[in-house]
């Protein structure tokens, strides 16, 4: 479903990315992990193009997101995306918020989108708020309504950039039990978190990265057990231990 | 001070006419209210484009919008009101020249709209400018993510927010443009100061004159200026908190 060939990526001098390369098979759910700065970001915006890179390429369901020809607000309305600080758009109802897209890119009526976006609130939870703003949720609502706007636009897959990592603590499970579910219907999935509760209940792979490459990419079960790099068992160790 | 007070001038015939001197303000009014909203209207068009222009990743497109804005700014009203005026007329073809001088209808009102709406229209582009740089670089990337265009992600994300936001520097620019269109009057166009000095010279009194003149002018701008205050209140986005990211 999604192939990454050998991508690297420069700012100037410094390189965000090396040589990256990983395939997620359909259905399969991959959780990236690493210390800050390590490309991590980088990584998964490259795979609907809102990152661009400078070597090697990656084909979504087929078609080259490098490639000059692809139209990529086309690719872009077949992977869902769901970013770390939700980015809901503001002046728009929960409801205007769901419809839009499905309007405007997929072209849907009116009423069908609407159909569409409560089914999807009743999925998160969220049917009683359709009418409101998002001001006027909560962090953990919001990330909800963000996963219900990627979700209604029929995705091939799903990218998350660390969706709960914003959110107070109490909120945090909300989010993930919504993802937790999508994950054991089948949905592609990359995400990158450090949540690795979840990564233990649903990933079938897990990355590690540091510096811009990917240092490790295993196996659950390989990578919990017995991670190969030192760096990866000294992150490991870190982030567990509290 | 021996002044003839004598505020019952408004209602006096002019001298040598069969009109009064409110008759003249009101006449100037319009023709302040005509310049003032007709170039407003260019400067929103013009500013929104040039303003979003900036922020385009296209470089060409962003010069082009800095060299608009610069070209407007950096130059004194009055100054471009005569270069648009004596000047720009000369520099054309000779046959649309002559048309110009010629055959151009209210051409003194044509002149002074432009001109006001194009020196208007950079410093709009200034205050869009700031209102999108002000909005995340999120904001975008969700846009361009549901699979917008560039362009729809303008339309439909970044321009209703930015629009919001700079509401209350375009309060400002709104009630300038009224202040800023009475030097329309230095190239001929029969608004509401040029009325003034005609009813001050005729009437020789001054005083009330200028005293009615300045309530109309704050007038005009407390209007505009609750104009925009509704417009404001009616966009207002519930629960939302101006966010400094
Ligand atoms: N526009 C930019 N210009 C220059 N450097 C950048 C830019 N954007 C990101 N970087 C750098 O690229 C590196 C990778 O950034 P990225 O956001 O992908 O990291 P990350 O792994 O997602 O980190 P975090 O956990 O903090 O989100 C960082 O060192 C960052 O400083
Ligand atoms: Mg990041």
């Amino acid at each position: 479903m999604i192939e990454i060939n050998n991508i690297s990526k420069w700012y100037g001098q410094f390189q965000v990315l090396a040589d990256c390369s990983t395939r997620i098979a359909k259905g399969e759910v991959v959780v990236v992990c690493g210390p800050s700065g390590s490309g991590k970001s980088t990584l998964i915006k490259c795979v609907n193009g809102l990152e661009s890179f400078e070597q090697g390429d990656v084909i979504v369901d087929g078609t080259s997101v490098g490639s000059p020809t692809t139209i990529l607000s086309k690719l872009r309305s077949r992977v869902g995306m769901v970013f770390q600080h939700f980015e809901l758009f503001p002046h728009m109802s929960i409801t205007e918020n769901l419809t839009i897209g499905q309007i405007k890119v997929l072209g849907r009526s009116k009423d069908e989108a609407l159909q569409r976006g409560l089914k999807l609130l009743d999925r998160v939870g969220l049917r009683s708020q359709a009418e409101k703003f998002p001001g006027q949720l909560s962090g953990g609502q919001q990330q909800r309504v963000a996963i219900a706007r990627a979700l209604a636009m029929d995705p091939i897959c799903m990218l998350f950039d660390e969706p709960t990592s914003a959110l107070d603590p109490e909120m945090i499970n909300e989010v993930l039990d919504v993802m937790v579910e999508l994950a054991n219907e089948g949905m592609t999935m990359m995400v990158v978190t450090h949540e690795m509760g979840f990564a233990r209940k649903v990933a079938h792979r897990v990355i590690f990265m540091d510096h811009g490459r990917i240092v490790e990419d295993a196996t659950k079960d390989d990578f919990f057990g017995t991670p190969r790099s030192e760096r990866a068992q000294l992150f490991l160790s870190k982030i567990l231990s509290h | 001070m021996n002044y003839h007070w004598n505020w019952g001038i408004f209602l006096e015939q002019v001298k040598g006419g069969d009109e009064t001197y409110l008759n003249w303000l009101f006449t100037g009014l319009g023709w302040t209210l005509a310049v003032a909203i007709s170039a407003w209207l260019i400067a929103l068009s013009i500013g929104i484009g040039i303003g979003t222009l900036r922020t385009a990743p296209n470089k060409g497109l962003a010069w082009f919008a800095a060299t608009w804005v610069e070209l407007f700014r950096n130059v004194p009203l009055l100054v471009q009101m005569f270069l648009w005026f004596f000047v720009v007329p000369e520099l054309l073809p000779r046959e649309w020249s002559l048309w110009v001088k010629q055959d151009l209808p209210a051409k003194e009102f044509i002149t002074a709209t432009l001109c006001l709406g194009l020196f208007t229209s950079a410093r709009v582009a200034e205050q869009v400018r700031a209102g999108i740089q002000s909005l995340s670089r999120g904001q975008t990337m969700a846009g361009l993510a549901v699979g917008f265009t560039l362009t729809q992600t303008y339309r439909y994300v970044i321009l209703p927010m930015a629009f919001r936001i700079i509401i209350p520097p375009l309060t400002s620019e709104f009630m300038n443009i009224f202040k800023n269109s009475s030097v329309a009057f230095a190239i001929g166009v029969m608004e509401l100061t040029f009325q003034a000095r005609q009813m001050q010279e005729d009437s020789e009194q001054g005083i009330e004159t200028y005293l009615a003149v300045t309530v109309l002018y704050f007038i005009c701008a407390f209007i505009a200026n609750r104009g925009m205050a509704f417009l404001e209140q009616r966009t207002r986005v519930p629960g939302f908190i101006a966010s400094a990211k």
